[in-house]
């Protein structure tokens, strides 16, 4: 699999770094400032880990029953009216969905956020045959009229500034270039999406949970596009992956209470919207999609992947992501999730995701339904090294660090000598720019002049002499 | 028999073969301990928090004049509860369509939640969904008594057995796409009032 080119984040990193002085710092401020908001609301919530631990038990157990749940889910739904379908991958996705809109004559579609749906690419599908889609996100419409695709899958442009969308907005719905206000631009978004949601034949949502119980699914957002394209076009397609199953309504409060708080600092998102069978005259598709996924439940160090939310709380805490941008990723899914989701996608094209962490380990800390991410980014790390998928650069250095590290003697042995090695090695080989771009902002710890072996053993061991113990 | 070549039957063969091998229990959920403080302080403040704001109002008369106070130019007012009359009726509404033109929206909510000042709507509480996002703006009245402390006691309240559509709302519609600059009004609603004036 994968005859595409590796995508290599270091690369894409650094010219967001050196584009210029206020990109880079800008992203980095705000999100830092989204998980300082998200750290007051949890610690605000004497439960908290409680939740994050209940949470993360009820994704477990319907992951492990997912077949009997997803019949649940269909059975309860069709009861109610809406019609169910079923995709294996993004393809028949994309044709499940155009088969409903063809049979509708359905030409223009109003879309929410749906991150499935950026997955499947479905979009371009659309309107290669002659579907008029637009995003009615802020964020997502501001990337569909740039050609990008979302950089957070929370806040899609954050790494646009003001400027940057006043002069998209001047170029492309004609407004005054240098009038870059929020509220301004946002205003007028507003006014130029308004006619849109009229004249829409169908709207389109994905679905943040599916409830077994009910055959619901629920929908969340903040500027509550989804609930305009779901409650005026007469038809409503949902875009649903199967992971997104949970057994009953009970659970949802347990969900609901972590999500917007982990997203974005706030007890809930404006709106948590909840679709159970077709409107008052209207009509209802669900399109249970795999693409990948059942696959994914299959690996047993990496099914615990599916248990995401999709909050992108280890997107805001993670110091590689923040300074890099999620577009340097080069995938649907950036940040530490995509690191872990993405080469299930394309092991080869994702190959180098792994690399780009510092494995610091603060999103496993923050994961609201306590994925294993930095444990599962140093397991991909080894499937990469084992395919042969490593750059040359990287294979040399750690070949020699993993052998080293892996017997301990050794290690002892190179501890001492490895000190001078090292002082002398970088700058023709470590910062070597062609070889190894990520480097370049990256200086290596100085190493102490005593090990921490030496240190421990002088100081903390029992087999230290008793007159050093302090 | 199910034909084993359609999607359906491919996913859930495939999700079967790879059932992970540990199987892990519904977790029960316990109640957790609440702080004894009366709800409504904080329903309220949780209110603002989201961009909202609550009124304590005596009588449907003064719903009138507070909504009046509120929307000075408002030409179209559409009521989906019996306590004031609106320029249009929201039961009258064919389409959704029609509710293009609507300054105030007017509907009554279940119930609200004092964890985040949000409040319960249903398909049958707005009488046409799009009530509560083509308007620019919404009133939602409120029974001050019917207020619950969390997401945990709001989903013992909901019927979603009984209902093709209910929402959280809370506050209005809202976007941080720009330079993470909060912005009320994205899509739906500008402004979202609650008056709390138990039902008649």
């Amino acid at each position: 699999m994968g005859s595409a080119k590796q995508v290599d984040p270091a690369v894409a990193a650094e010219q967001f770094i050196i584009r210029d002085k206020v990109h880079e710092p800008m992203h980095d401020r705000f999100l830092w400032a989204v998980m300082q908001r998200r750290d007051r609301e949890a610690a605000a919530i004497p439960e908290w880990e409680e939740l994050r631990e209940i949470a993360s038990q009820i994704k477990e157990h319907t992951l492990t029953h997912l077949d009997r749940y997803l019949e649940e889910f269909e059975a309860n739904a069709t009861r109610r009216g809406a019609h169910v379908h079923w995709a294996v991958d993004a393809a028949g996705h994309n044709e499940a969905v155009h088969s409903i809109l063809r049979d509708h004559g359905v030409t223009e579609l109003i879309k929410s956020k749906s991150m499935l749906q950026e997955e499947c690419g479905m979009t371009p599908y659309l309107e290669h045959r002659g579907v008029k889609v637009t995003e009615s996100d802020l964020g997502e419409r501001i990337q569909q009229l740039d050609h990008q695709p979302p950089s957070h899958i929370v806040f899609p442009a954050i790494h646009k500034t003001r400027q940057d969308v006043a002069q998209l907005f001047a170029r492309t719905i004609g407004t005054d270039p240098n009038h870059d206000d929020p509220h301004f631009l946002t205003e007028e978004m507003r006014n130029n999406a308004r006619p849109r949601f009229l004249a829409a034949g169908a709207g389109m949502t994905g679905g943040n949970f599916a409830i077994a119980e009910t055959g619901t699914f629920v929908v969340c957002t903040n500027e509550g596009n989804a609930d305009i394209g779901a409650a005026v076009p007469p038809l409503h397609i949902a875009s649903i992956g199967i992971e997104k199953m949970i057994p009953r309504v009970e659970d949802m409060g347990v969900f609901l209470r972590l999500l917007a708080r982990s997203a974005e600092g706030a007890p809930l998102t404006q709106y948590s919207s909840h679709f159970t069978g077709p409107r008052k005259g209207g009509e209802l598709h669900i399109v249970l999609v795999d693409n990948g996924r059942s696959r994914r439940l299959g690996m047993l160090d990496f099914w615990h992947s599916l248990k995401c939310i999709r909050c992108g709380a280890c997107m805001n805490t993670c110091p590689v992501y923040r300074r890099s941008g999620g577009l340097a990723y080069g995938a649907t899914y950036s940040g530490p999730i995509g690191v872990i989701l993405d080469p299930t996608f394309d092991e080869f094209k994702y190959s180098e995701l792994p690399f780009h962490s510092s494995l610091c380990g603060s999103c496993s800390d923050v994961c609201p339904v306590k994925i294993d991410i930095s444990d599962q980014i140093l397991k991909w790390r080894r499937v990469m090294a084992q395919k042969g998928y490593l750059p040359f650069a990287k294979r040399v250095s750690f070949a020699v660090a993993g052998h080293v590290f892996g017997h301990p003697e050794e290690y002892h042995a190179v501890e001492k000598i490895a000190e001078p090695a090292v002082a002398h090695a970088p700058h023709f080989l470590l910062y070597n720019r062609s070889l190894n771009p990520w480097t370049r902002d990256r200086e290596l710890p100085q190493l102490a002049r005593q090990t921490f072996r030496e240190w421990y053993l002088a100081n903390r061991s029992t087999h230290a002499k008793p007159e050093h113990r302090s | 028999m199910q034909n084993p070549n359609t999607d359906r039957e491919l996913i859930l063969n495939a999700i079967r073969q790879n059932l992970p091998q540990q199987q892990v229990e519904h977790p029960a959920i316990p109640v957790f301990a609440r702080p004894g403080r009366p709800l409504k302080p904080d329903f309220e403040r949780n209110l603002q928090e989201a961009g909202g704001a609550a009124h304590d109002l005596k009588s449907p008369a003064e719903v009138q004049a507070k909504l009046e106070a509120l929307h000075p130019g408002a030409k179209v007012v559409c009521s989906a509860v019996p306590e004031i009359s609106g320029t249009r009726r929201a039961e009258s509404v064919q389409d959704p369509h029609e509710l293009a033109d609507v300054d105030v929206g007017v509907v009554r909510a279940q119930f609200g939640v004092a964890e985040s000042g949000a409040v319960w709507l249903t398909q049958e509480d707005l009488v046409v969904d799009g009530l509560a996002f083509l308007s620019q703006h919404l009133i939602v009245l409120l029974d001050p008594e019917q207020i619950v402390p969390d997401m945990h006691e709001a989903y013992r309240r909901v019927q979603l057995n009984e209902t093709a559509y209910g929402c959280f709302m809370m506050g209005p519609s809202a976007t941080a796409d720009i330079e993470a600059t909060l912005v009320h009004g994205a899509q739906g609603v500008r402004s979202l009032n609650v008056f709390f004036l138990p039902p008649v």
